[in-house]
C-alpha cells in the first residue's frame, strides 16, 4: 500500500526554482546520513509539533504525530523529488497524521450540523434575523478563556465539518490542496467550508449577542 | 438602472464565501453589497462570520509560538531512536 508521504509527494505543485539546500539535505538523507535526520527534526520539529497541537489539541497526541510525521517521511524519502520545500511536504505529510489520529478517535457525541445553519422563511429572508455581534465579546471573559472556548466550540463541529475547516481556515492549505487530502471535489470542499464556519458562528453567536447589557 | 432582482437573504448567505474570497461576478457582487445596504440582518449575519474566522484562527494560533521554537529535546531524541530503531527492523 502506498504510503501517505509517497502519496503527498505525487500530490505537491511544481514550484518554479527548487530549492537548493533542501534537495542537498534531501541528498544526506537518503543517504542515511544521521546528522541529516538530526538537523531536519530540529529545524523542522517545532513547526509539525505547532501543526499537530492545532489539530489534536492535546501535547501526548501532538507528540506522537510529529514522531509518525518524521517515520512517515523517512520512509519515503525516495518519493521526495526536491520540487517543494521540505517542510511543505512534511506540513501535509504531519496533517494527514493529524486526520487519521482524530478519525480514530472515540468522540463525544456532536452536533447535528443542519441545527447549526441559518433558517429561511419561503420568501428568502431569514426566519430569526440576525442580530449585531458586541465587537469584543462578553467583557466578562479574558482572551485566554474566549480562545479555549472557540476551541471548544470548533471540536463540536461534526468531524468533517471540522477537518474541512482546520486544513482550510487553520492550516491555510488550498481548496483543490483541501479536495486532494479528504478525496473530494474542490466545489464539495468550498461547500462544507461555508457551512462549517456558518455553524462555527451559530456556536458562538451568544457569546456575542447575548451579553449587550 | 438594471432590471436583475435583488438577492434574497437566503442567496445572500449562499454567497458568503465567494463574497468573501472575491469570486463573486461583478453583478452578482452588486447586488450582493445592494441589499446590504437594505438589510441589517444581512450585515450582521456577514459580520458574525467574518468574526468566527478570525476567532477560529486566533484561537488555533496560541500553538504557533512552537513554530518558533524547537522541538523538545525529549521528542527529537524520541525521534532520532525512533529511525534508527526502524532502520534495523
Amino acid at each position: 500500500m502506498e504510503s501517505t508521504a509517497a502519496r503527498i509527494s505525487q500530490a505537491e505543485p511544481v514550484p518554479s526554482q527548487p530549492p537548493c539546500d533542501d534537495s542537498a539535505l534531501a541528498v544526506r538523507l537518503r543517504a542515511g546520513d544521521e546528522a541529516a535526520f538530526e538537523e531536519l527534526v530540529r529545524s523542522a520539529g517545532g513547526r509539525l509539533l505547532a501543526v499537530s497541537r492545532r489539530m489534536l489539541g492535546n501535547e501526548d497526541d501532538a507528540q506522537d504525530a510529529v514522531q509518525e510525521s518524521f517515520l512517515s517521511a523517512f520512509r519515503s524519502l525516495e518519493a521526495f523529488d526536491g520540487r517543494s520545500q521540505l517542510t511543505t511536504w512534511l506540513h501535509r505529510i504531519a496533517i494527514n497524521v493529524c486526520l487519521m489520529k482524530l478519525r480514530s478517535r472515540r468522540r463525544k457525541p456532536e452536533r447535528q450540523i443542519g441545527d447549526l445553519l441559518p433558517e429561511f422563511l419561503e420568501d428568502g429572508h431569514q426566519r430569526n434575523p440576525s442580530r449585531p455581534w458586541n465587537p469584543e465579546g462578553d467583557p466578562g471573559i479574558e482572551t485566554s478563556e474566549l480562545r479555549a472556548i472557540v476551541r471548544a466550540r470548533i471540536d463540536e463541529l461534526p468531524a468533517p465539518y471540522r477537518e474541512v475547516l482546520l486544513l482550510r481556515d487553520i492550516e491555510e492549505l488550498d481548496t483543490e490542496q483541501t479536495a486532494e487530502m479528504l478525496g473530494m471535489t474542490p466545489a464539495a470542499v468550498k461547500t462544507r467550508l461555508h457551512r462549517a464556519r456558518q455553524a462555527l458562528r451559530a456556536l458562538l453567536e451568544p457569546l456575542f449577542t447575548e451579553v449587550q447589557r | 438602472m438594471n432590471d436583475r432582482p435583488n438577492l434574497s437573504c437566503r442567496e445572500l448567505i449562499d454567497f458568503i464565501a465567494d463574497y468573501l474570497d472575491g469570486s463573486l461576478p461583478p453583478q452578482v457582487r452588486s447586488d450582493f453589497e445592494r441589499h446590504l445596504g437594505v438589510c441589517p440582518s444581512c450585515v450582521s449575519y456577514l459580520d458574525g462570520y467574518r468574526k468566527s474566522m478570525m476567532l477560529g484562527k486566533a484561537a488555533l494560533r496560541d500553538y504557533d509560538d512552537a513554530r518558533l521554537e524547537s522541538a523538545p529535546e525529549s521528542l527529537v531524541r524520541a525521534v532520532l531512536a525512533a529511525r534508527r530503531q526502524s532502520d534495523k527492523a
